[in-house]
């Protein structure tokens, strides 16, 4: 102790008494603030819900289901309000009415190109808004088939060319034959697509006439039919489908070339021979008869008939096919009488 | 015994059901130390022969998913001594596991390493009148095995048949169509305390889980610890825990006996805390840090900081020697391995082939006890660490964890036990509605 005096030497103190010194005071004991250790095991119901949200399932419905639910009935609740939900509508219709009609995306004009006056003018009714539009409104793929409708156009080129224009580039369909049927005159195009109906054949004088029943889907044929006629040209009346299934060329006169089902061109082609060579159609003949080609048949007129009839010494018939004398007696069967008793001459 | 037949055969049937759900958990309930392992079943077939990858000792179809271990509660000597205390051990420790999985599961296989094991080796003989060996003749000669008095209140863990003769040729595995005149078992049974069994079987079910099969520890230990050439030549594992020793003896690849010491290194534990008047957390530090069995010159000169959290400043300054503790460990080591020693010799060890033994279990872990285990117990010994299974963490590959993965290795591929075959028609009660469907099924 009385080396932590700090006065003096040992010796120069001798003797003296060590000062009192007071045990300082203990700091009063603080009441200990442990907290009582946490059991580290988990309590039943926390290890029971534990192991719950373990199962597949649970995790499913809580990663993905609870999320969907909570997402769909906040929208749900938000959109039960009528006047919400009207604001919503305008306001996403306002934004894309907004896009919809920005300068770059109007049609102000439209151009019609290759069609006639009637055409474009259906073409223009055909449009379903009234310009200046935004081109959104314009369904082209729509509109050009509906073009394609009509009969008397055969393709059309629809595009918005910048600068907001409606391009349409109209290919229409040339008339090349008239076909008239019981309901009066068409014409048809080269393909025997109708192009327009018209009133009278004088419309057309330069088309060559077709007349039948499903005329219009051998139209083609009759065509070809009509270039390969050549010199008995100026002699056409017309063409006549019979039966749906082959042709009968009609000159004037009430001439009739009747040609087979299969290889009419050919056929034709050897009429025009057969006159070229022998006059045959100049002659009184009523009909060439070519259905079957290994006997080709010619069916003379009444003139004709009673000159070979004079000539035999027989009676002359009349155009009933009667002998002139037994007129009086006329029976029914003339016609058949009229076939059998037609001469039929080979060439 | 029908009442264990039935329920062990209801183990089984929830063995199966997990692995066809493919997820089960292990519990390896010990007196320190609580581990799950939630083990998820692929099936074979996840490698092929020409990825370079073997049957890795058959435990190929399976792997670790979820592993977590804790502190054990309120067991004492490898039994459960206070059940809520377990039960809270248990909750932790599978809540864990289940976290660390990612899976739930519901299906255990726990092991007990306390319980008062005893083994018994049983025989049994009839004789064939076929001529043969048909499947149903095994069955009836594990039937016909003398029971002998277990004693009251005990329960059979396990009954393996472990070789089966056939007029005088013994060391059959598989004794199905020999021809002979007569068939004969050895048996080994395993009876644990039946009350220390239902409420560890209590305890599982108050978590919820389903009991899918119990194992004895020094067995699931022994089957990790051990390579195969051990098991097959004869080797004892000696798995040093904290609360019980268990003793295994395996030979031709069959546990042959088991037993237990019912101290392990929580005694030395307690000698030191008491010795060194440390407190027990203290005490279980330094043993671990600075434990040993053998002394040398330097360990007088190691001196070792008690440390402590009591308060008083001279008392948490105090140092002792590293040969202190070793003075205080060594005869408790000593007293443990001497237990082992009479255990090994009752079982009539010394008489084995091979005198391997391997010592695992986290009492293994002390330095020199090889070297002092050598001297007592024989010159074969090993310290054995357990066999690596597939996606099992580095932090549960300690000796420790040796009970733990065994067990996963006989769930994988489970041993066969006496419930496993067919139990013969005459020990059906008589007038059982079974007993008449088999006549009709065999007559008609």
């Amino acid at each position: 102790m009385q080396g932590l005096n700090p006065f003096g030497h040992r010796n120069a103190e001798q003797g003296r008494p060590a000062p009192v010194r007071h045990a300082p005071l203990r700091p009063a004991p603080q009441p200990e603030k442990v907290t009582p250790r946490r059991d580290p095991a988990p309590s039943r119901f926390a290890y029971r819900l534990n192991r719950m949200m373990l199962r597949p399932l649970m995790r499913r419905l809580i990663r993905v289901g609870l999320p969907a639910f909570l997402m769909a009935m906040v929208g749900g609740i938000w959109l039960s309000d009528d006047t919400r939900r009207a604001n919503l509508t305008s306001g996403v219709e306002g934004l894309v009415d907004k896009v919809q009609h920005r300068d770059a995306f109007m049609v102000h004009s439209m151009r019609i190109e290759g069609a006639s006056d009637v055409v474009a003018n259906g073409l223009r009714a055909m449009l379903p808004v009234t310009l200046p539009a935004s081109s959104f409104d314009i369904d082209l793929a729509k509109l050009r088939e509906k073009v394609r409708m009509l009969d008397a156009v055969e393709a059309v080129d629809l595009r918005i060319t910048p600068g907001g224009v409606l391009s349409a580039v109209v290919t229409e369909r040339v008339p090349a034959i008239m076909w008239r049927h019981a309901r009066g005159i068409e014409l048809l195009d080269k393909t025997g697509h109708r192009v327009a109906s018209v009133t009278a054949r004088d419309v057309r004088k330069d088309l060559p006439i077709i007349a039948g029943e499903g005329a219009e889907r051998a139209a083609p044929e009759a065509l070809a039919l009509i270039d390969a006629a050549g010199p008995i040209l100026p002699r056409l009346r017309g063409l006549e489908r019979v039966g749906e299934r082959r042709w009968d060329l009609v000159l004037d006169n009430d001439q009739r070339i009747k040609l087979p089902e299969d290889g009419a061109l050919r056929a034709l082609e050897r009429v025009v021979a057969m006159d070229r060579a022998q006059s045959l159609l100049s002659r009184d003949v009523l009909v060439v008869d070519l259905r079957n080609s290994i006997r080709p048949v010619v069916q003379i007129g009444l003139e004709a008939q009673n000159a070979i009839r004079r000539a035999r010494g027989q009676v002359e018939i009349g155009p009933d096919g009667q002998p002139l004398d037994e007129k009086s007696k006329a029976s029914a069967g003339g016609k058949i009488t009229s076939k059998t008793g037609t001469d039929a001459k080979k060439t | 015994m029908k009442d264990l037949y039935q329920g062990q055969r209801s183990m089984r049937n929830m063995r199966r059901q997990a692995m066809q759900r493919g997820v089960i958990a292990v519990l390896d309930i010990g007196t320190s130390k609580i581990a799950c392992l939630v083990l998820q079943f692929d099936g074979p077939g996840q490698f092929r022969e020409t990825d370079g990858v073997g049957p890795m000792a058959g435990q190929s179809n399976f792997r670790v998913v979820g592993t977590a271990h804790t502190r054990s509660r309120g067991m004492r000597c490898g039994e459960i001594q206070t059940m809520a205390e377990t039960e809270r051990a248990i909750r932790t420790v599978i809540q864990q596991a289940q976290k660390d999985a990612g899976v739930r599961v519901d299906h255990v296989i726990a092991c007990i390493s306390g319980a008062r094991p005893a083994s018994y080796g049983l025989a049994g003989e009839v004789s064939l009148e076929a001529g043969k060996v048909a499947q149903y003749d095994v069955a009836r000669v594990l039937g016909a095995c003398e029971v002998p008095e277990f004693g009251r209140g005990r329960e059979v863990l396990h009954a393996q048949p472990v070789n089966f003769a056939v007029d005088g040729r013994s060391g059959l595995s598989d004794p199905r169509d020999h021809s002979g005149e007569k068939l004969a078992v050895d048996m080994h049974v395993l009876t644990i305390d039946g009350d220390a069994a239902g409420n560890l079987v209590h305890c599982i079910r108050r978590c919820d889980m389903e009991l899918a099969g119990v194992a004895s520890a020094s067995y699931a230990s022994g089957l990790a610890a051990l390579v195969e050439d051990e098991q097959e030549l004869g080797a004892a594992c000696i798995d040093l825990g904290s609360g019980t020793t268990g003793v295994s003896v395996f030979i031709k690849k069959h546990m042959i006996f088991a037993d237990a010491v019912r101290f392990g290194g929580d005694l030395i534990t307690q000698d030191i805390a008491k010795g060194l008047r440390v407190s027990y957390a203290q005490a279980e530090r330094l043993k671990t840090l600075h434990g040993g069995v053998e002394a040398t010159g330097r360990d007088d000169r190691e001196m070792i900081d008690l440390g402590g959290d009591t308060g008083d400043w001279e008392t948490d300054r105090r140092q002792v020697s590293r040969s202190d503790l070793i003075g205080i460990m060594r005869p408790r080591v000593e007293e443990i391995l001497e237990n082992v020693a009479e255990i090994l010799e009752a079982a009539g060890f010394d008489f084995m082939p091979s005198r391997q033994v391997v010592l695992t279990g986290g009492g293994s872990q002390i330095p020199g006890l090889d070297v002092l285990a050598a001297r007592m117990l024989g010159h074969n010994v090993r310290i054995g660490r357990p066999l690596r299974i597939q996606g099992l963490p580095h932090t549960a590959t300690a000796p420790g964890f040796s009970s733990a993965i065994g067990l996963s290795l006989l769930t994988a591929h489970p041993q066969d036990e006496w419930w496993d075959f067919e139990m013969p028609a005459e020990a059906y009660p008589a007038g059982s509605i079974r007993r008449a469907y088999r006549w009709f099924k065999n007559n008609w």
